[in-house]
């Protein structure tokens, strides 16, 4: 139970996020909501990754960086933080944020189980839990389909005694999308995590498909490929039509490209600025591009 | 972990360029003034290559022993580890090395240091001399605080060049190869990890291992006894 303590801390580090400069063009508004199919609870469409840029140690000056990073994508109307224990550090410094900012509900615990240990996913979980300090996880995922089959039977047996409330599979850079589309085809599940953006378009033809047929969330992850992206795509100027979708950057182009998709539910992109997390959440506040647009907004990356 | 063939080096990258310069400035502030002492033992090593004593030698194998140990828990388990899970398996390697360097250096006496001579010994002077006098500069020259340098006996690249150099200096046949097993292999696990960073430093750790092996095969080189 939050006390008051923490209660003050975690307004105090709300106040101070908000109290970051926000940069002149940025949009303020909250990134519209997604619904999950399996339930119809609604999801802001912009989340909050962890992998690598969470992964700070013991370093006290990163941890704080990394709460501030938490606050702003909270009180900006974000929801869905994805980790892993594979993330090194990850899992403890959202624990470390989550505990400075007084426990926020929104926030929507995503995580994963990854261990060669069929047996181990119970306990590895329970470690995964710890490190959060959540009563349970919002979300719990078998990473890149390790030990699917006994993982995912440990998650069904979680979610049916109501210790975990969502069950998923990830992939990433489009490893093993055979299996991957095999075990969609053959087992229920809530969400499924691929890499998906206006490059690696993969996904397109036969998994996100599949995911609106069967009722699955869809979490769009490395949208910016780790950053490549965005350094890539930055030595040429934004079409001089990005205006019209409210694109003032190339992360928002990219964002708003993948939160459009009909069947992506969120994306999850991860970054240690303040400026960055709200320059991700505005992307998909408004003006978000039709289809046509869509199609348009890739040919131009493409010929690029 | 099914599918490894589709992983590349950069997918163990689990941490930025940032966080791991930064791991040696946390560290060098929480074991200040440590490095002084390092400093100086390092110089006596140098003292004993000039003046050779028994007694001398095996200080040397105790005191290498004893920095594996320390870089091995103090660096490694409480600082790298938390950012890197792979590093919790080279752990043991340290304390591996800590007790090949107390058996064989400390108690049997197989490190024997002396003025160098031949090409396998003006290399082993020279890979020691770099670890201890030069190393803690490459920060700075790279951009990086000074604070932020690798100091032998307190940071593991050094420590480790410093132990390829005096092994390759001054001991002979199994026994060298048994005591630069592990440098070697940190080496080389630190090489990759730096090039995966993109970091030109990679060549450091990477030319040391090279120099001392081709140092230790050396055609009709001679250790003095």
């Amino acid at each position: 139970m939050a006390t008051r303590r923490t209660i003050l801390r975690g307004m105090l580090a709300a106040t101070a996020a908000a109290a970051l400069p926000v940069p002149a063009g940025l949009a303020q508004g909250r990134p519209v909501t997604r619904h999950i199919p399996s339930t119809g609870e609604a999801m802001p469409a912009i989340g909050l990754g962890s992998w690598i840029t969470f992964n700070v140690g013991n370093d006290p000056e990163l941890l704080n960086q990394c709460t501030d990073v938490m606050a702003a994508f909270l009180a900006g109307g974000g929801g869905m933080i994805d980790s892993s224990p594979m993330y090194g550090s990850s899992q403890n410094t959202i624990g470390h944020g989550l505990e400075q900012l007084g426990r926020p509900r929104q926030a929507f615990a995503a995580d994963k189980v990854w261990t060669s240990d069929a047996s181990g996913g119970r306990e590895q979980i329970s470690r995964s839990r710890r490190e959060w300090g959540v009563p349970r996880f919002d979300l719990m995922q078998v990473h890149n389909l390790v030990e699917w089959q006994a993982h995912l039977r440990t998650l069904r047996d979680m979610k049916a005694a109501g210790e975990i409330r969502y069950i998923g599979i990830t992939t990433s850079e489009g490893r093993r999308l055979d299996l991957f589309e095999e075990v969609m085809r053959d087992q229920p599940l809530d969400f499924v995590q691929v890499t998906y953006n206006i490059l690696d378009r993969e996904v397109e033809e036969r998994i996100l498909p599949l995911a609106e047929d069967r009722g699955m969330a869809v979490i769009a992850n490395r949208p910016f490929r780790q950053k490549e992206l965005i350094h890539r795509l930055r030595r040429y100027p934004l079409p001089p039509w990005a205006g019209e979708i409210g694109a003032t950057s190339w992360a928002q182009f990219v964002l708003k490209f993948i939160v459009t998709h009909p069947a992506v539910t969120v994306t999850i992109p991860a970054t240690t600025r303040v400026d960055h997390v709200r320059e991700n959440l505005a992307a998909a506040a408004d003006l978000l591009p039709d289809a046509a647009t869509r199609r348009r907004m890739a040919d131009y990356v493409r010929d690029l | 972990m099914g599918g490894w063939a589709s992983y590349t080096p950069q997918d163990f990258l689990l941490f930025s360029p940032r966080v791991y310069w930064r791991l040696f400035e946390l560290h060098n502030a929480a074991v200040w003034p440590l490095h002084i002492v390092a400093l100086l033992c390092g110089v006596a090593v140098l003292a004993a290559m000039l003046r050779p004593r028994a007694w001398q030698d095996r200080a040397v194998g105790a005191a290498l022993a004893a920095a594996w140990a320390f870089v091995g828990w103090s660096f490694l388990a409480q600082r790298y580890a938390p950012v890197n899970w792979a590093v919790g398996y080279i752990i043991p390697c340290f304390a591996l090395q800590a007790v090949l360097l107390l058996l064989w250096g400390a108690f049997r006496g197989a490190l024997v240091l002396h003025w160098p001579r031949g090409v396998p010994g003006v290399a082993g002077a020279a890979l020691y001399l770099y670890a201890l006098a030069a190393h803690p500069l490459v920060a700075p020259l790279a951009g990086r605080p000074l604070v932020a340098g690798e100091v032998i006996g307190v940071a593991p690249d050094p420590t480790a060049i410093a132990t390829l150099g005096l092994v390759t200096l001054g001991a002979r046949g199994g026994v060298a190869w048994l005591l630069i097993a592990v440098p070697a292999l940190w080496c080389l696990f630190s090489a990759a990890t730096l090039f995966t960073m993109g970091a030109a430093e990679g060549w450091l750790p990477l030319a040391a291992v090279v120099l001392a092996v081709a140092a230790k095969l050396w055609p009709g080189r001679r250790v003095a006894e």
